[in-house]
């Protein structure tokens, strides 16, 4: 294959760089080249004829469960990697909570090992803040970021022990890591199952307020106020953590925060009867907090737009609610779910791109999410007027576990580019292995 | 219906339909027996039940069905086997109905989507216990001949009770008001949205109520810090003889069970002239028939 590719009068959105509008994008050795706005003459190069499509930065997503090593049954790096190109990821964050948990340079060998097997899309590392999740004692954050992490994070789990996050947002500060933090305080949400409202009260399942988050967003800006660390927000679900964070950005402290697709999108009665692809945690709020959320999106409160993947197998849902596992797999309906809202009128084009590439990318120091020359090639070329109807049995993740299976959605991802290769075009993953 | 998953969403009619029913049967009615005969009704609780299991095991028996009485205890729920692989291989057995008490909020929901047999709530979690508050609108009906402009005042552990749900539905559909009365904490967000007037004063609706419905006070409740004591409690929100004194005089009192006599409801009052408790019990069987009857059809 060439290692020259002209990608041809496609509509380039480049948020980083000021870019939204028809470009030619030359790429050579796995790097991007030229972004020109007259046409480009080259010889021997493969072209892309883009024209009528969108020629993006690849996405990066801060918050994927590969669930290997461990829980191979519910994804492997791999088919979590074919998961990620098929929605237009060229770059994916891993989270720690792995079995054996990834607290340790073996774990994260192993984890970049199977990786580079899969060779399909960027897998970064996210280590425990503590030993085993538990809670307890730091794991070695130096010996973690010397074998790749890009930050740390107990992922599923708050860190209840306000004197532990504080240490841990000032020792992280000697490798400049952002800490990254599922906001739960456990006192507050106790056994819920779902958010505290009128559903639950209907349907008599234990509500957790949204108290439980806004509590520890609360607490941790006075640490992170203090230690002057770097802290990132996981998953933000209602409105008080908007705007604890929104006035915390305007005081100047060091925060970013990821909001996910279900959560800007969904509110708590899509549990409808028990349906358990609607449990997660933090659980699905109020149609009031999908607009605060969105609105934190669109004003750059909220730096990203992180899926949260989280498969499981029908062992893990299809069982009583209260008994279900949490979370959603998110990798292949993100960037329909995203655009939805932009339809909508909610969010602009160029504000969702950079959500999905450049906000990412600056949030955790990651190479990628943009196209200037020599930045790496890593591509989503979309058909932004593309219906398509959700359809979980031809997920390439190992598992279904959706609560948006039948949904019609808009943007079609046509190719998807690593580093100059192409990995995923017109629904087929290319190039594995 | 092909199922009785809850009240919420019946209609008026439907359950005026089962109701009448239940009228028929308690008189003796037309001999029902062959109904079911050579059916099997599966009674399966998940959690323990005197009242609602023996009751719906009578109502079978009434109609002619075999009850296949299944408990947790010595199943293969012990060896790790999940809810649907139960209800299945009780399924495969071929029983007409499944009769279920479960501990988990829409443990029915799940069931019913996975059989093609009827699926009776008989008590989910915290969410329904459609029965129960068919037999309580039943009781009601029959000393008041209609639940209209009525004023029903539910107490005590709101947040965790099934049966204050499915009769919060079918009380306020067949025409009446319902006032649910607790501990703030007791009470959940929502309740206003769903039809009921709330509040934590019960002295100053108790002249109000033409009935209040007292629930059980689950004492592990205390230890969840809902409430400080069961004496503090009782002493907030029990029925006790003074309070009794305030009601209107022809006010009724009911009552679920299992009771704490002494906390939420005073031995004077559960056996006073005001109680229609075991003519709530009694009417159990009559209303069970008359679901079994309408989901089996």
């Amino acid at each position: 294959m060439s290692s020259t590719i002209l990608f041809r009068r496609g509509r380039v959105i480049d948020p980083r760089n000021g870019v939204d509008g028809v470009r030619d994008v030359l790429v050579r050795d796995g790097r991007v080249a030229e972004v020109s706005e007259a046409p480009l003459q080259v010889q021997d190069a493969r072209v892309v004829e883009a024209s009528g499509r969108l020629v993006l930065p690849g996405f990066i997503d801060l918050h994927v469960h590969l669930r290997e090593p461990g829980e191979e049954g519910k994804e492997t790096i791999l088919t979590g990697c074919m998961a990620a190109v098929a929605g237009g990821f060229t770059a994916v964050v891993a989270m720690p909570n792995t079995k054996p948990v990834n607290d340790s340079v073996l774990v994260s060998e192993y984890v970049k090992a199977k990786a580079r097997e899969a060779r399909l899309c960027h897998v970064y590392l996210a280590g425990a803040i503590t030993k085993g999740l538990q809670g307890e004692e730091m794991a070695e954050m130096g010996a973690l970021v010397s074998a790749g992490c890009v930050c740390i994070t107990d992922d599923g789990r708050p860190v209840m022990n306000a004197g532990l996050m504080r240490r841990a947002l000032q020792y992280a500060q000697l490798f400049d890591l952002p800490v990254m933090v599922h906001e739960e305080d456990l006192t507050l949400s106790g056994k819920g199952v779902m958010n505290e409202g009128r559903t639950s009260t209907r349907l008599g399942l234990t509500g957790i307020p949204p108290s439980a988050e806004v509590a520890m967003v609360a607490r941790d800006m006075v640490l992170l106020e203090e230690t002057k660390g770097r802290l990132h927000v996981a998953h933000v679900s209602c409105e008080g953590s908007v705007r604890l964070i929104r006035e915390a950005k305007r005081r100047g402290l060091r925060v970013t925060a990821e909001a996910t697709p279900h959560h800007f999108t969904l509110d708590d009665e899509a549990v409808g009867a028990y349906d358990t692809h609607a449990r997660m945690n933090p659980p699905l709020r109020t149609r009031r907090d999908i607009e605060a959320v969105r609105e934190g999106l669109a004003d750059g409160t909220i730096d990203a737009i992180a899926t949260d993947h989280a498969p499981h197998g029908v062992l893990e849902k299809q069982v009583e609610f209260d008994k279900a596992w949490n979370g959603v797999v998110g990798l292949e309906t993100a960037l329909g779910l995203t655009l939805a809202v932009v339809r909508e009128g909610a969010l602009s084009l160029q504000r969702a791109v950079a959500l999905l590439t450049d906000g990412p990318a600056k949030a955790f120091g990651l190479p990628g999410g943009h196209l200037a020359p020599g930045a790496p090639a890593d591509i989503t070329v979309v058909e932004p007027d593309v219906e398509w109807t959700v359809d979980s049995a031809r997920f390439f993740s190992r598992s279904r576990n959706t609560p948006f299976h039948g949904r019609r959605l808009p943007g079609r991802v046509a190719q998807t580019w690593v580093d100059g290769r192409l990995v995923f075009e017109d629904g087929h993953i290319k190039e594995s292995r | 219906m092909r199922h009785l998953l809850g009240i919420e969403g019946l209609r008026r009619a439907d359950i005026e339909a089962l109701l009448d029913r239940a009228e028929a049967h308690l008189h003796g009615g037309p001999d029902a027996s062959h109904v079911l005969r050579g059916k099997v009704v599966a009674n399966l609780f998940f959690e323990d039940s005197t009242r609602t299991r023996t009751s719906f095991e009578m109502a079978a028996h009434a109609l002619g069905a075999e009850v296949l009485n299944w408990t947790t205890a010595g199943s293969s729920v012990s060896k790790g086997e999940t809810l649907l692989d139960t209800v299945r291989n009780i399924e495969a057995t071929g029983p007409v109905a499944l009769v279920i008490r479960h501990r988990s909020s829409g443990a029915p929901h799940l069931a019913a989507r996975h059989v093609r047999c009827a699926v009776i709530n008989a008590g989910d979690g915290t969410h329904e216990h459609p029965s129960q508050a068919l037999l309580d609108a039943f009781t009601l009906r029959r000393r008041w001949g209609s639940l209209d402009g009525r004023t029903v005042l539910i107490v005590g552990d709101i947040r965790h009770s099934r049966v204050a749900r499915s009769n919060l539905h079918c009380l306020t559909t067949l025409g009446a008001k319902v006032v649910l009365c607790g501990p703030p904490t007791l009470l959940p967000p929502g309740l206003e949205s769903l039809g009921a007037e709330v509040t934590s004063n019960l002295d100053s609706v108790l002249p109000r109520a033409d009935a209040v419905m007292c629930l059980r006070v689950q004492t592990e409740r205390q230890s969840e810090n809902f409430f400080p004591s069961a004496r503090e409690f009782s002493r907030m929100f029990g029925l006790n003889a003074a309070r009794a004194e305030r009601l209107k005089p022809e006010a009724l009192v009911l009552h679920p069970g299992p009771m704490n006599r002494g906390v939420e409801i005073a031995p004077a009052v559960a056996d006073g002239p005001r109680s229609v408790i075991l003519e709530q019990v009694a009417h159990g069987v009559a209303v069970r028939r008359a679901i079994l009857e309408e989901v089996c059809r």
